[in-house]
């Protein structure tokens, strides 16, 4: 394989190559740029930023404003800090993740073993979901959420987010078990196993990488959404993105730019992480069914 | 009343009929192939057998109990599929004991049988590894465990032997032989490979169409094919087929065969009931290995014809030597020994068993002798 890919690349001289990896090595630079401006500027006290000085690493280094925006800093009236939105977000975010990918492995074993009449109709209108824009589901999700029981509460918002997921989560899992051999359902059922054995014995146990194309999708999606965030959540369940806009947006005091910085990176950790974990099977996931071997 | 009756079965999808009345009746401890190219609807017949497809009409019965509408995992029957279906993520030991576990043995017994099963396919060894980690006859035997420790009323193959490589193929038709004689269980076994079918039916279903075109031993199938269809596809090279016209001659009725060089020559039937196509132009069989040189031929056949006609090509293949010449138009191939003298291009006297020679109507291709 590792030769097939040398003998396909395109062979250039010393010079092309140089000014090849000159031109990535650039753009690298260039795109890591506001993550090394946010870093740095996390670490420096207020007054070397407000001095003019945003490219310039710090003098004096300090953790205060990391320590300030996770415990202490003014979200909107109280004067909480972040973390208790973070943990707001890991409670919307974790079971609206389990249910929307186990919802999908579920819709995409029945409609790739269990076909049934117009069963791709109905997979065309749960494709259909992945296409609607969030705005204009909002009225009508109020109501519905008002109606239920659940408005202003996380799991009001883990519902958003799962029927929102579903669409996309079927898509995957339909596709992954489109090539999963069918031989094996029917060995299955001849051995005995019914509807749901041969999902968790069978079918999940070999759905590694798409689970983790799914949850990592899911994950990144839910945790990075502000507007459902922001319209249904209620005081004790607003996200963590909702309160970074409410400490950076604060009309009042002096702005403390290092510790927007600081909030906004820890913001962003929980998804670097995913990535970092389980990026490399994210791709392999993607790629699976397309590619043979 | 059969072991396993399948009585009048049809399959539809929609309004297209793919299995028109099947009807055939397998005795207990029967090995039963069905045989036909790609799409003559044996799969889908193996499979309703199994209960994986519905039945349009008519019943399947196993031990006289209808199977219509009966559960797969309920029939007491257990399959081998083409691809071996072994759940992948599980070891050797629990993919042949899933089937146990899923009708609810207890653990001791589970264990017992999948000892018993992995010792009479010398698989012991293998059963911790994982399916990904077996070699390709490997998984053939896992899968015949898989079948086997169920101790089912039907085992159902579905073309195994097809994706392994043409050695190990004949090993394990030798295999599967042994297995089934050992066991004397009741075999229903789908192939698309004649050859497969010969050796280790006991009774055959040559399919075509959708048509279960002849059933019987692989001796009357041979021998007696009931159409042209059934002649041509089973033996390997073909049996020759070409015109010829039927004419009394000495009180016996003969074929009167062009040779290469336009003259006639006339193989005289065993068969009397050949006189009543006297005067018609018929389609005569002969299989390649009934047409030899004099030292080869059946001494024990009443009936040998002569006929001088020029090779075309030879072909030795080591065993035997495969010549070509044009008989009635039509390309033949005789099955030569392999030292026989022959040359292409010269002319040879071959020497014909007419006994073996089978005659069709060239308008039904159906037989009309023997």
């Amino acid at each position: 394989m590792s030769v097939a890919t040398q003998d396909t690349a395109i062979r250039t001289g010393r010079v092309t190559r140089t000014l090849i990896y000159l031109v990535l090595v650039l753009f690298a630079l260039f795109y890591m740029l506001p993550l090394y401006v946010m870093v740095v500027n996390s670490v420096k006290p207020l007054e070397e930023i407000t001095g003019g000085g945003m490219m310039n690493l710090p003098v004096v280094f300090t953790l205060e404003p990391w320590a300030k925006a996770w415990s202490s800093a003014q979200i909107g009236v109280e004067p909480t800090g972040l973390s208790p939105y973070f943990w707001n977000s890991i409670k919307m975010v974790v079971p609206a993740v389990a249910i929307s990918t186990v919802l999908g492995a579920l819709n995409g074993y029945v409609l790739t073993k269990w076909r049934f009449k117009y069963d791709t109709i109905v997979f065309g209108l749960i494709l259909f979901a992945c296409f609607i824009p969030f705005q204009i589901v909002l009225i009508p999700m109020a109501k519905m959420l008002g109606l239920m029981g659940l408005a202003g509460t996380t799991w009001g918002l883990v519902l958003v987010h799962v029927v929102y997921g579903v669409g996309f989560t079927t898509l995957y899992f339909r596709n992954y078990y489109a090539v999963f051999p069918t031989e094996l359902i029917r060995a299955a059922q001849i051995d005995g196993a019914g509807f749901f054995q041969i999902f968790w014995r069978i079918l999940l146990p070999s759905s590694g990488p798409i689970a983790v194309v799914s949850i990592i999708w899911q994950f990144t999606n839910i945790w990075n959404d502000f507007l459902f965030g922001a319209s249904f959540a209620g005081a004790g369940s607003q996200p963590m993105t909702v309160a970074l806009n409410n400490l950076v947006q604060a009309s009042h005091g002096v702005k403390e730019y290092n510790v927007h910085f600081a909030g906004a990176i820890l913001a962003a950790l929980p998804t670097l992480l995913v990535y970092i974990v389980a990026g490399r099977y994210f791709v392999r996931g993607l790629m699976a069914g397309s590619v043979k071997g | 009343m059969g072991f396993l009756d399948i009585d009048n079965t049809t399959k539809s999808y929609g309004a297209v009929e793919v299995l028109h009345k099947v009807d055939i009746s397998v005795q207990e401890g029967e090995f039963l192939v069905l045989v036909g190219p790609s799409g003559c609807g044996k799969s889908t017949l193996l499979n309703m057998i199994a209960g994986l497809e519905e039945i349009t009409s008519g019943e399947i019965r196993i031990k006289d109990a209808v199977m219509n509408g009966v559960h797969p995992s309920k029939r007491n029957i257990a399959m081998v599929f083409q691809s071996y279906a072994l759940y992948p993520n599980m070891t050797v030991g629990q993919n042949i004991t899933f089937g146990l576990e899923m009708h609810g043995t207890p653990k001791p017994e589970r264990d017992k049988a999948m000892k018993d099963v992995a010792s009479l396919l010398q698989i012991e060894q293998l059963l911790d590894r994982k399916p990904g980690a077996l070699s390709g006859g490997q998984r053939q035997r896992v899968a015949m465990g898989r079948a086997l420790v169920r101790n089912p009323d039907v085992f159902l193959f579905d073309e195994p032997l097809s994706n392994l490589d043409a050695k190990l193929r004949v090993d394990m038709r030798t295999e599967i032989k042994k297995l089934h004689q050992k066991l004397g269980t009741t075999i229903v076994y789908v192939t698309h490979d004649q050859i497969e079918a010969m050796t280790l039916s006991t009774r055959i279903a040559v399919m075509n169409g959708g048509y279960v075109q002849q059933l019987g031993t692989p001796q009357e199938i041979y021998d007696a094919p009931a159409n042209i269809f059934v002649a041509t596809f089973m033996g390997s090279p073909a049996m020759n087929v070409l015109p010829a016209k039927v004419e009394i001659e000495n009180g016996r009725p003969t074929a009167q065969v062009i040779l290469h060089d336009g003259s006639t020559v006339s193989l005289p039937f065993s068969q009397d009931n050949m006189k009543d196509w006297a005067g018609k132009e018929i389609l005569l069989g002969i299989r390649p290995e009934t047409i030899t040189d004099e030292d080869a031929a059946d001494r024990k056949s009443s009936n040998i014809a002569h006929m001088t006609n020029r090779i075309v090509v030879t072909e030795p293949a080591g065993s035997d030597t495969f010549v070509t010449m044009t008989l009635g138009g039509k390309d033949v191939i005789a099955r030569m020994r392999s030292d026989a003298n022959v040359q292409a291009g010269a002319d040879f006297t071959f020497a014909v068993n007419m006994e073996k020679a089978v005659a069709f109507d060239p308008k039904t291709e159906a037989r009309i002798a023997p």
